[in-house]
């Protein structure tokens, strides 16, 4: 963690030798992170509620979804490139290093723009959590900063096991992204507006549930629409070390299974 | 500090695009050899002979399909990052600096890397800068940098953490004469005066000449020849190669201690021993022969590898 903070801290000092476009690309990230919000807003233009959430609620499942989700991109977006590291042999010099080739690609070219996505997310919370209209119990309390860091966790260790699948298929790139940016997108909507298999798919295959909707439910106070147990609630930190482990086992294998390239 | 025992690695390729056909290829097939502590061995063979990805295994970047490796002690595959701050590593075909960072922050990144103390790092890069003369270009962004300045960077990040092992994948490749002599200078003073073992693989027959006492040759996969560059050098492949065009087509010629390789009209392939004075041939066939034109060809680094191979019974790798 010590490395990671200053690898990317020479990366900032680099990015910073242009502060210019540094602010412009900055600004532009944080304008398309807000897209999500827009799309929010017209819905609410039409209805006061969406599948049963009033808009308090939803903007509470956006800005957990989305803060959790922009951090994690922060510290690990940079693994998107391991493809093109591993296609060209050029992690072979992040192996000789003592240090983890996971944290070396997730620094690289760190950025402030990627922490410019902090800030809508960071904005809506500060926003909505005073207005929600629930008891704030200490358990309540405490579970939003629990289901933000399990968010970080299972995101993070989503964009770990989509780079593990880019040592073995390396074409398939674009489909991993969607799997990434896409189970961004789908969190900040009530999952009752999918279909029931399909947030099962994401409750127990992808767990993408547990990063908002679970403990969300706990926190707003709401029966689960699926009828599914109310332990699941609170499952979000076990499932978020559990798919870690999955994703470092995964990690692993994919090292293992790294041939380098000719020359 | 190295040791190799019956390493093979096998690379599945697939090739066609209808018929998806899967061939194996043999990179590595069956090699061992030990370098002790303070050696300098000069690892040679022609393109795809499996150089690279001998040294691949050694730092842990593949994992050998059989055979054991052992480097500073350790299992390359399964201790990668502890062996890592044991050795350092110079691909000259790629850098293992940031491309767009100047030289100096480069060195500064890996110096958090290695967890180098800040008074040794300054110290080592003082003394690096010096023997490498990085001084005019520290603060040029590497992208930046020439081919051979690149390659001094890439030197000095290798050897910031003062490893006792070095292992170099043709450093001097593309270099002008220049370059190539301050590189081999330093790698010659690292090993004498630092006791620093180094590993080389190179096309420049003129790098093992200048400092390796050691050679291995690996062909096809396989070790070929391991030892003494004497030995090597006194051996039937090296010897030179007269090429004489005579004035018109004759037999093979007849001169004592030479032999006729090849015969092509009037053009004759003549093998001169080495200790044997080439200008005394020249003489001895001019007294002989009426002679258009004449020159010596010094065995290059393929021709040895293909000789050896042929012969390589005769030699047999220890
Ligand atoms: N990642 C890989 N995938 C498939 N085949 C490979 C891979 N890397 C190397 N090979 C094959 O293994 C063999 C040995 O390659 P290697 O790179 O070790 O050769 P080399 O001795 O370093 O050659 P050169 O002098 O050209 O650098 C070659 O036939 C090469 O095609
Ligand atoms: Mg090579």
């Amino acid at each position: 963690m010590r490395t990671y903070g200053l690898l990317a801290w020479t990366w900032l000092r680099a990015a910073a030798q242009y502060p210019a476009s540094m602010l412009l690309l900055g600004l532009a990230t944080a304008m398309v992170a807000a897209l999500d919000l827009a799309g929010i807003a017209l819905l609410f233009a039409h209805t006061p509620r969406i599948a049963g959430f009033t808009a308090e609620e939803v903007l509470f499942l956006y800005g957990t979804s989305a803060m959790s989700f922009a951090i994690a991109d922060t510290l690990l977006g940079g693994t998107e490139r391991l493809g093109e590291h591993v296609r060209r042999g050029t992690l072979d010099t992040m192996l000789v290093r003592p240090v983890s080739p996971l944290i070396q690609i997730a620094a690289e070219e760190f950025t402030p723009r990627r922490m410019a996505k902090l800030l809508p997310p960071a904005a809506v919370l500060a926003v909505v959590l005073p207005r929600l209209p629930v008891e704030w119990t200490p358990g309540r309390i405490a579970m939003v900063p629990v289901m933000l860091v399990s968010g970080v966790v299972i995101f993070a260790a989503i964009w770990v096991l989509t780079a593990s699948v880019q040592f073995v298929v390396i074409e398939v790139h674009p489909a991993t992204k969607s799997i990434t940016y896409g189970g961004a997108f789908l969190t900040q909507y009530p999952m009752t507006l999918y279909a029931r298999e399909f947030v099962r798919g994401m409750t127990f295959v992808i767990p993408l549930a547990f990063v908002n909707w679970q403990p969300g439910l706990y926190v707003l106070d709401r029966p689960d629409p699926l009828g599914l147990p109310e332990a699941l609630r609170l499952a979000s930190p076990a499932v978020a070390v559990l798919l870690s482990a999955v994703a470092a086992t995964a990690w692993r294998a994919g090292l293992r299974h790294y041939r380098s390239t000719g020359s | 500090m190295i040791e190799v025992r019956d390493v093979r690695k096998t690379f599945t390729v697939r090739s066609g695009r209808l018929r998806r056909r899967r061939t194996m290829v043999r990179a590595v097939d069956g090699v061992s050899f030990t370098v002790r502590e303070g050696e300098f061995v000069g690892y040679l063979g022609s393109n795809g002979a499996g150089k690279s990805t001998t040294i691949k295994m050694l730092t842990g970047i593949l994992t050998p399909t059989s055979g054991s490796v052992r480097v500073a002690g350790l299992d390359p595959a399964r201790r990668r990052t502890a062996l890592a701050r044991r050795i350092g590593v110079v691909f000259g075909q790629r850098t293992t600096l940031w491309w767009d960072l100047p030289l100096r922050d480069s060195l500064t990144l890996i110096r958090h890397l290695y967890r180098v103390d800040p008074v040794e790092h300054r110290r080592r890069l003082e003394e690096l800068t010096e023997l490498l003369d990085l001084g005019p270009f520290l603060g040029t962004p590497v992208r930046q940098l020439s081919l051979g300045q690149r390659m001094r960077g890439d030197l000095a990040a290798a050897l910031l953490h003062a490893p006792p092992l070095l292992v170099l994948d043709e450093p001097t490749i593309g270099l002008d004469v220049v370059s190539k002599a301050t590189v081999r200078g330093f790698l010659e003073r690292l090993n004498a005066e630092h006791g620093t073992t180094i590993l080389l693989t190179t096309h420049d027959l003129g790098d093992i000449e200048r400092l390796c006492r050691r050679v291995m040759i690996i062909d096809r996969g396989r070790l070929a020849y391991d030892g003494d560059l004497e030995r090597l050098r006194t051996s039937v492949a090296a010897d030179r190669m007269l090429v004489v065009d005579l004035a018109r087509p004759a037999p093979p010629v007849q001169l004592d201690g030479i032999g006729v390789e090849r015969v092509d009209g009037p053009r004759q392939w003549l093998r001169v021993p080495r200790g044997m004075n080439a200008a005394a041939v020249v003489a001895a066939l001019a007294r002989r022969y009426e002679i258009a034109d004449i020159a010596l060809r010094e065995p290059d680094i393929e021709e040895v590898v293909t000789r050896l191979y042929r012969t390589s019974g005769a030699f047999g790798a220890e």
